[in-house]
């Protein structure tokens, strides 16, 4: 860490750190190299937190940017130059309206509940790779552990339709958590096919092995991602991620226009924070697709540089590819969303684990 | 056979990519939005707006007092309150002591305006204008004589616009 530091800081502010890093020893003798530890890790959870939460603040602008193109209109235009400012002016508005907890509610849970929403998504992070080496925490098995934790955004909606003490907050929380239960199954199989043929749970391997191919060997990259070869899973996954943030056409949780859903009963921030919630997962998706099937920060072409800004790339056009659904498709009804969910993708999922099975055995194995 | 087509064609969602592709193009047309302060989209000379009680050059007011405007008003927007006095030459006539519109009882739907045997009450292109008080929409006879004065201009173009059509 002192090493990357010294890297990192121009010359002249080297003398102070040697001088702090000096002091910390004396004053903290052999504890001092753990409080560094949990420093640095502080300051990692800090860089990867705060851009994060401004991305998701001009997340909510570029998609009502890019949904109001493609409806022919221009979008919100009119705060600060191309309307730059409209997000923090909404952050401000939420914030400055009251909460509103209705009286039947259990306040403690009512209050809790956009955090179990939200927390979620910025937990999921810590294993993220961004880099060949950029990681906060390289675990082994970091899929298993982004599964674990975005599944816990479950309890936020229920808690947040429970406790809100009505009937129709109530009934959208379960609408939306039979979805995202449901969504979660074919999701996961997916997920199975893909540490199947890269024989790792950790994404900086998942995306390592995505490096190696006959294709990538002739310089085109993108051929020899994951997406290709699994391509009815990536589709699948696509699809799922969609209905896993709970996004149009399959935004029966909030359904705006017609149907209410879990959140009706919040306001100003408390519901500022659902929608964070929502933002977060979607970014968060995003990048589980572009890391598990587009190659993470691999570079698609031999003659261009591997970069953390092919992944930011590729997440953006996922992201944009979340705003050219929305903008097109209709909402499913229902039991529309329960049959695609369960009578579809959970077969083809199967399906397919059993033709990659199969696949992997015989000797056209391109996965070795 | 049209229904093994069909079953392709969900499976590779032909009808989903479809749709993409109308909202994908319509990414990249012209906007239609009119950014309204600063652009306005055009009005038709018969645009039914703020009313306004017009005057002859001489400055006599037009309106007689008949009251077919108020009789024909659909939403009783309309009170008017009459007597006799002398015009400027000396003449007795008939004219309107009290002239008032209700702006939020009225429904512009233009029937004064057609009713108006003088085409005294009119209504102009005007639009863009407020009140921060109830009563501040309840428009007197002084001040829709002030509006006709005001758009007097404007009023008679548009009447001369519309008269080949009447």
């Amino acid at each position: 860490m002192v090493e990357t530091l010294q890297q990192l800081l121009p010359g002249f502010l080297i003398p102070y750190l040697d001088w702090v890093l000096q002091l910390g020893q004396n004053l903290f003798g052999s504890a001092w190299s753990d409080i560094l530890l949990v420093v640095w890790t502080v300051i990692k959870v800090v860089l990867i937190i705060a851009p994060l939460l401004f991305v998701i603040a001009y997340v909510t602008f570029c998609e009502r940017k890019v949904i109001g193109w493609m409806q022919a209109r221009i979008g919100p235009n009119r705060v600060g130059p191309w309307g730059l400012i409209q997000p923090i002016a909404d952050g401000l508005k939420l914030m400055l309206k009251e909460v509103v907890i209705p009286a039947g509610a259990d306040k403690a849970v009512f209050l809790l509940a956009p955090v179990f929403g939200f927390a979620p998504a910025l937990i999921a992070w810590a294993v993220v790779p961004f880099d060949d080496v950029m990681v906060l925490a390289n675990i082994n098995a970091s899929l298993l552990y982004i599964m674990a934790v975005t599944s816990i955004s479950i309890y936020g909606i229920i808690l947040a339709g429970w406790s809100s003490n009505s009937k129709y907050a109530f009934l959208g929380s379960m609408r939306s958590a039979a979805q995202l239960i449901s969504y979660e199954v074919s999701m996961g199989l997916a997920l199975v096919v893909v540490l199947m043929v890269s024989n790792s749970l950790n994404l900086g391997d998942i995306v390592r092995t995505q490096a190696h191919g006959r294709f990538a060997d002739m310089g085109l990259g993108f051929l020899s991602w994951n997406w290709l070869p699994l391509l009815p899973m990536f589709v699948v996954y696509m699809v799922s991620i969609v209905a896993e943030s709970n996004r149009a056409p399959f935004d029966l949780a909030e359904g705006e226009s017609e149907i209410v859903g879990f959140h009706v009963e919040y306001s100003g921030m408390a519901f500022a924070v659902f929608q964070l919630a929502e933002y977060g997962a979607m970014i968060l998706c995003s990048t589980m697709a572009a890391l598990l099937f587009l190659g993470g920060w691999l570079s698609p072409f031999g003659f261009l540089p591997d970069s953390i800004l092919w992944l930011f790339a590729k997440i953006f056009a996922i992201v944009c590819f979340f705003f050219w659904i929305r903008a097109t498709f209709p909402r499913f009804r229902y039991d529309q969303v329960m049959r695609l969910g369960w009578k579809v993708f959970i077969p083809v999922c199967l399906i397919w684990l059993v033709v990659v099975g199969c696949w992997m055995m015989s000797p056209w194995n391109i996965w070795k | 056979m049209g229904s093994m087509k069909e079953i392709f064609n969900s499976l590779l969602l032909r009808e989903l990519f479809k749709g993409m592709s109308v909202t994908g193009r319509y990414m990249f047309a012209r906007k239609i939005t009119v950014r309204y302060p600063e652009e306005k989209t055009p009005q038709s000379f018969r645009f039914r707006g703020l009313h306004a009680l017009r005057r002859y050059p001489n400055g006599e007011e037009r309106c007689i007092a008949c009251k077919l405007c108020e009789a024909v008003c659909p939403a009783m927007a309309i009170v008017i309150e009459s007597s006799e006095r002398e015009d400027e030459n000396g003449q007795k006539s008939r004219r309107t002591t009290r002239y008032d519109i209700d702006l939020n009882k009225c429904i512009f739907c233009g029937f004064c305006e057609e009713a108006c045997p003088v085409d005294a009450i009119v209504e102009t292109r005007i639009f863009e204008y407020h009140g921060e008080k109830r009563g501040d929409l309840y428009y007197t006879k002084p001040m829709l004589l002030a509006n006709g004065d005001r758009y007097e201009k404007q009023i008679a173009e548009d009447r001369e616009l519309d008269s080949k059509y009447r």
